[in-house]
């Protein structure tokens, strides 16, 4: 048995392997639901209306689907490029740490948010500058690197929470101070629980789809992606494109750590993420990094989560059949993107 | 004994009337081929001859149009390596396919084992292998990573993994080509021995030499057709180059051109060794304009040092690049390119372009920088994909259009595009490295026809090629390259081939240093 590449895939070829790798998802989630002892069509049921069925189940998806929206860009933005950026998840908490220096330092003034966005950007960009310049200069294999820098944030956020960032009124909670009202992300309609960082997140879709398509940085940055030694041969600076997709990457990822406590948490604390940074890689993997198909995979990822909590609490099913969950749609998302591209031939 | 007789019995390999046409390309055009115990048959040809097209029917890696193929006297399913194998072929092809992080042995044995059983049996597979590697002189350390053996011991492994699968009959494309003299010698000394113990060989090349040397029959195919089948002995090199060649020999197809005024010179350039590859021994080299400079000699011998000095990838160790009478500040692709050096890669496929690009971000590759498509750090895709229709109307360029994924071009039509994209970038300096290599006839006469018209034009042309027939046919002025060092210029028509080949092979080096 081998594959051959299919040269020109059919519409019903491109769309009908995906589609039934949601199929199958289902199919699975179902069968979970059924041995955790649950009706499997009811845990189903629940999962969509856990996330959907309700206005606050609805925006409490979109919340979740923010974060996610711009980690799944910065992984999409890196991987396109072949840079292998497993650190979204440090680069987010560089950018909540910027969030929370300009935001509790009584800057005061109306620029305070674009510039914190702006800080939380470089932050999160000279983070994964330095593994980048190490993959440059000495063949450093960036997914180590990357990978640490997780570990290595998390223990100095730890350190910050029980030091110098420690909120004097938490009552030893380690947490930071409240951001000052100006510093803080509006809602886009008032009353309703949706702050500014969802159409920021969407915005910031569009325009990593315009860098990509649009400008030279982005052919440059697609072509050593594709084919580095044509890159190279043909006279693109090769390095200086991996540094500028690493400053680009993890700016994306820090405005999600900037989004999450200037629009949603209001401080900085130790479970700011429950891993947005890895899920990122799930939901860049689902758009096939595109930046546009981001937004509906962070959707449908920050869907599940949403909904098995819900489903949870109602069918009392182990809300891990969320992870289940999405690893099975990964995989056989990424087992139908391949069907729809080879063709399996027999002997 | 019988020769009628004798032919029935010993055919272990009989290839009846096989046809295979890609597109327009008739590649094997009703070809018969037998094969006896015991003997090594050479399968002669110029590039595109369809040599390989034949082996990779017979292997099971293409489906002929028609004919069928006989191993023993039985049919051989097409299409169908794994039945190919079973039933005692075994293909080494010219280019390598072991695993570099595991050991020679594991790549000897690798898909004969059941998958979980792997471990058990170790010790007879490694018996085994070390029998046939003193049986057949087949000197590899059954324990050294693939990754790390040269070349020679890599072409070893593949031999030993043939012989492994119990193969009776040995194919080998282009066993030479990458080998060193010594290198080739042992591997000649290796088929002599298999060939004792009753295996058949098919040695593919088109080295006439090596063929007169290992060979007991030669096929000779020329575009796809069978045009001789002579015993080795009762022939001679002049006799088949001419069957090869067919009635128009190799002489100079085009006019002299006329030499212009110097436009690169390399003055003692030095660069480094790369693995087993020389870099370049203080290397003086002057392409005039006007004038196809060739470069002839034996693949590996400093040639991608000197491609990739003049095409900007590589700076020189010591010595000194002057392009136009000065020399240029930086030295890289884009230094190269701005300087009015084009550049034709040997690897269309890997260096030349980017499969899942279109035409249109393949045309712009080299020149998206400049005036016309970058506009403030914007592609104008609009200006870019005009200058891909323009390639491909001006160069003939078959493809559904301009949106169409480079992967799917067939190689002339990829190279075409390549050649469109240096050439309208109006370049005094042109480095084609085996510019044709692979290319039908058509594309091949195409690709020259251009080369020829920018030196008329006053372009200085640097002709890299292996194949000496091309350089001696399209050059003005020829050096030889070996191991690292450049041979005088000769003018074109002082030197014969023979002359050529003792350059080639290292002669003439030290008195041209004394005089």
């Amino acid at each position: 048995m081998r594959l051959e590449p299919v040269a020109h895939p059919s519409l019903a070829r491109r769309f009908g392997y995906p589609a039934a790798a949601l199929g199958a998802t289902v199919v699975v989630a179902s069968r979970l639901g059924a041995i955790a002892g649950a009706d499997p069509f009811a845990v189903l049921g629940q999962i969509v209306t856990g996330a959907t069925g309700s206005r606050l189940a609805l925006l409490e998806t979109l919340n979740r689907a923010t974060p996610l929206i711009f980690t799944g860009l910065a992984v999409a933005v890196a991987f396109r490029a072949k840079l292998w950026n497993i650190g979204a998840e440090a680069q987010l908490y560089a950018g909540a740490i910027v969030a929370v220096l300009l935001g509790t330092g009584a800057l005061g003034a109306p620029f305070v948010l674009p510039l914190s966005a702006l800080a939380a950007m470089v932050a999160g960009g000279l983070l994964l500058l330095g593994p980048a310049i190490l993959k440059v200069r000495l063949g450093v294999d960036e997914v180590v690197t990357t990978l640490l820098f997780n570990f290595i944030m998390l223990l100095f956020v730890s350190y910050l929470l029980e030091g110098p960032m420690k909120d004097p009124m938490g009552m030893g909670w380690p947490k930071s101070s409240a951001l000052d009202r100006e510093a803080r992300l509006p809602r886009i309609v008032e009353g309703l629980r949706l702050h500014w960082g969802f159409g920021i997140a969407l915005i910031a879709a569009v325009a990593v789809w315009v860098i990509q398509t649009r400008t030279t940085l982005g052919y440059e940055m697609r072509a050593v992606g594709q084919n580095v030694r044509a890159a190279r041969f043909a006279g693109m600076p090769v390095n200086a494109v991996i540094l500028k997709t690493a400053l680009l990457s993890g700016g994306l990822a820090a405005l999600a750590g900037w989004s999450e406590v200037a629009g949603l948490k209001g401080h900085l604390s130790l479970d700011l993420s429950p891993g947005f940074g890895y899920t990122g890689i799930i939901v860049a993997m689902l758009a096939l990094l595109h930046p546009l198909a981001v937004i509906p995979a962070a959707l449908f990822v920050a869907g599940v989560f949403v909904g098995s909590d819900a489903m949870s609490r109602a069918a009392g099913v182990p809300t891990y059949i969320a992870d289940i969950l999405l690893a099975t749609a990964l995989l056989f998302m990424v087992l139908g993107i391949q069907l729809s591209k080879f063709r399996v031939v027999r002997g | 004994m019988s020769h009628a007789d004798g032919e029935v019995r010993d055919i272990v390999l009989g290839l009846r009337g096989i046809t295979k046409r890609f597109g327009a390309l008739l590649a094997n055009d009703r070809l018969d081929l037998a094969l006896h115990r015991g003997e090594v048959l050479a399968l002669l040809g110029e590039n595109g001859a369809g040599k390989t097209t034949l082996m990779n029917i017979l292997f099971g890696h293409y489906v002929a149009d028609a004919g069928h193929v006989l191993v023993f006297g039985d049919p051989l399913p097409p299409g169908n390596p794994r039945a190919a194998l079973a039933a005692g072929i075994g293909m080494v092809h010219q280019h390598f396919t072991l695993a570099d992080n595991l050991s020679a042995l594991d790549n000897i044995v690798l898909g004969t084992e059941p998958l979980l059983s792997l471990g058990r049996g170790r010790s007879a597979a490694r018996a085994k292998v070390e029998r046939l590697a003193r049986d057949f002189g087949l000197a590899v350390h059954p324990d050294a990573r693939a990754g790390s053996l040269t070349v020679g011991e890599r072409q070893r492994v593949e031999i030993l993994k043939a012989l492994y699968r119990d193969a009776r009959i040995l194919i080998l494309d282009e066993p030479t080509a990458v080998l060193t003299p010594q290198e080739t010698g042992a591997l000649f000394a290796t088929l002599r021995k298999a060939v004792a113990q009753g295996l058949s060989i098919i040695f593919i090349s088109h080295k006439l030499r090596e063929v007169m040397e290992i060979s007991d029959r030669c096929m000779v195919l020329r575009h796809g057709r069978k045009v001789g089948e002579v015993a080795t002995a009762e022939t001679s090199r002049e006799a088949l180059a001419a069957l090869m060649v067919g009635d128009t020999p190799p002489e100079q197809r085009v006019a002299q051109g006329v030499a212009g005024p110097a436009l690169l010179r390399l003055e003692a350039v030095k660069t480094p060794d790369r693995g087993a590859a020389p870099g370049l021994k203080e290397v003086t080299l002057t392409l005039n304009g006007g004038q196809i400079t060739g470069l002839a000699g034996v693949s590996g011998n400093g040639q991608a040092a000197l491609a990739d000095l003049i095409g900007g990838l590589a700076r020189p160790a010591s010595g000194r690049i002057e392009i136009g009478g000065t020399a240029p500040a930086a030295w890289s692709p884009r230094a190269a390119l701005r300087a009015g050096v084009g550049r034709i890669p040997e690897d269309r496929h890997r260096t030349g372009t980017i499969g899942d690009f279109t035409l249109t971000e393949n045309a712009v590759l080299e020149g998206y920088a400049g005036p016309g498509i970058a506009k403030a750090g914007f592609m104008d895709w609009r200006a870019a994909e005009a200058f891909a229709k323009r390639i491909i109307d001006g160069y003939d360029v078959r493809c559904p259009g301009p949106s169409a994924r480079v992967r799917l071009l067939s190689g002339g039509n990829m190279q075409k595009m390549i050649l469109g994209r240096v050439l309208e970038a109006g370049p005094r300096i042109i480095l084609a490295n085996q510019p044709v290599q692979g290319l039908d006839v058509g594309a091949i006469a195409y690709v020259h026809g251009r080369l020829v018209a920018a030196r008329d034009a006053g372009a200085a042309v640097l002709l890299i090629s292996e194949d000496l027939d091309e350089v001696m046919g399209l050059s003005d002025v020829i050096h030889v390259i070996s191991g690292g060092r450049l041979s005088p210029a000769f003018a074109r028509g002082t030197m014969s081939q023979a002359d050529l080949g003792l350059w080639m092979a290292g002669h003439g080096f030290e008195t041209a240093h004394a005089a």
